[in-house]
């Protein structure tokens, strides 16, 4: 056997058309997951911060729940687990949207707690004093600035959950990871593969933190 | 004083804190606190840090609770440990407030942070309280700068913005905690001027500073708080020139030295 080995740009080049049906399970999983973990994070963020402990207590079991358990137990646990239970199967598909989703949210919600008691308490006296409502003074004065100030957090958590989709290839999701183990497994090519498999996560990751960084520079949340 | 404006001692007071006690755990703030306002009436509170005096006033529109006691503002009712959200809300509605870290909304225009009360709380069409913004922002001195955001301005300038802020709800009465307190020397000078002209247009007022000049100029009372309690009130002269109390007496050589 020849141990003088070589990358073959051909090689992976080649791999990229297979390696890019991956692409959008990949997106499909952590966008959809991170939209409906930013609204189980406003909702449990919300909570972790209310008066009533009826609210509070429940917010913090969810998240330390699902901030201290590894996401890869918790797909693990939505599909082959959950099914037992619900007596139906769930798609893989779902099983990893629902595990970002929980995951995701868990660590949001920790974001938003942060980005509303940030703001100074003046802000909202001002609201009050002025006759807003709560709801109002933190509609249009509060929660504005908070998202303004989460906004480098929420970044990072999209990237880290982006990255976590790649652990899902273990319940058989065509996601990135996944079609490159089934491309390897016909060509042989790991080192290209998973070399430009690399390239396209940063791809998406560094897309994600350039507009994001646009947004945040042109103001344009709140 | 304020010879051109009238105070209408008549009516009923537009604040009455009838035994309000107040206590920050051990702490006890505010002592059987009684004080009434009467409409177009100036009321200027003095005394040290911590004694009381930001805590009164912050009781008037709800921002604090109390414990016992009773505060009446414009006709309605705030009873101790925290009043219901609506009629609180109706209170405020009615009570305007500027405050020593001005607290304007920084992601809003100037235009926007006039405007939004009016608009979410009365409803005025943004036509509407844009054309009462443009005005108030005139006769606070801040023209033509109502497409600025608050960091652009001065600290005086915010300041008189916060002041037309309030004054869009068209309050019945404005609260002033400190006004002055966080501007640089330069800028003290145009906040007062603006207050002295709403005095002068008869808005009911109640003002803790430590502005003294300006106190004597245009406070139709001044109430004196120490330790939680108001040891003297009296017009200006009374309380300036002959104090009666000793505490009194203490803190005004203190403050008037320099």
């Amino acid at each position: 056997m020849d141990l003088h080995f070589q990358f073959d740009w051909q090689a992976a080049i080649a791999s990229l058309p297979y390696l890019l049906k991956g692409v959008p399970y990949t997106l499909l999983i952590s966008f959809g997951g991170l939209a409906i973990g930013f609204v189980i994070g406003m909702l449990f963020g919300l909570m972790r911060i209310a008066p009533s402990r009826w609210l509070r207590y429940p917010a913090v079991f969810y998240i330390e729940v699902f901030r201290g358990t590894p996401v890869l137990v918790q797909v693990l646990f939505i599909f082959y687990g959950l099914p037992t239970l619900l007596g139906g199967p769930i798609p893989a598909i779902t099983a990893g949207i629902a595990a970002i989703a929980l995951n995701a949210g868990a660590y949001i919600s920790e974001i938003v707690r942060g980005g509303v008691q940030s703001i100074e308490r003046g802000q909202r006296e001002a609201g009050l004093s002025l006759g807003l409502s709560a709801t109002q003074t933190f509609q249009y004065i509060i929660w504005p600035q908070a998202l303004r100030r989460m906004i480098p957090a929420l970044g990072n958590q999209g990237i880290v959950s982006i990255k976590d989709t790649s652990l899902f290839s273990v319940i058989g999701v065509g996601e990135l990871v996944r079609q490159g183990q089934v491309y390897i497994a016909q060509t042989f090519t790991a080192l290209e593969v998973y070399f430009m498999i690399a390239l396209l996560y940063l791809a998406i990751t560094l897309s994600l933190s350039m507009a994001l960084s646009l947004l945040e520079r042109k103001g344009l949340v709140g | 004083m304020n010879d051109d404006k009238q105070i209408q001692r008549d009516a009923p007071p537009i604040v009455r804190l009838d035994k309000v006690n107040k206590h920050f755990g051990e702490l006890h703030v505010m002592r059987d606190i009684d004080l009434s306002v009467a409409p177009g009436e100036v009321v200027v509170i003095i005394g040290a840090s911590g004694s009381g005096k930001s805590t009164l006033i912050r009781c008037v529109n709800g921002l604090e609770p109390f414990q016992s006691g009773r505060i009446e503002v414009d006709g309605k009712t705030l009873a101790p440990h925290g009043a219901s959200g609506k009629s609180l809300q109706a209170v405020r509605t009615e009570v305007g407030m500027v405050f020593q870290q001005f607290n304007l909304f920084p992601h809003l225009s100037i235009r926007d942070n006039v405007t939004l009360a009016p608009r979410k709380v009365r409803g005025w069409s943004r036509r509407q309280a844009n054309t009462t913004a443009e005005r108030l922002l005139e006769r606070v001195g801040i023209s033509d700068q109502a497409d600025k955001y608050p960091s652009q301005l001065s600290g005086g300038q915010q300041q008189r913005v916060a002041l037309a802020r309030a004054l869009a709800m068209e309050p019945r009465l404005m609260l002033f905690d400190e006004p002055t307190s966080a501007l640089d020397p330069e800028m003290i000078g145009e906040v007062l001027d603006a207050m002295r002209e709403l005095a002068k247009d008869g808005m009911t007022m109640m003002i803790v500073t430590h502005e003294m000049g300006f106190a004597r100029e245009v406070a139709d009372r001044v109430v004196f708080v120490h330790g939680g309690e108001i040891v003297e009130q009296g017009t200006p002269e009374a309380v300036f020139d002959d104090p009666q109390n000793e505490r009194t007496r203490a803190f005004l050589s203190r403050v008037l030295k320099h």
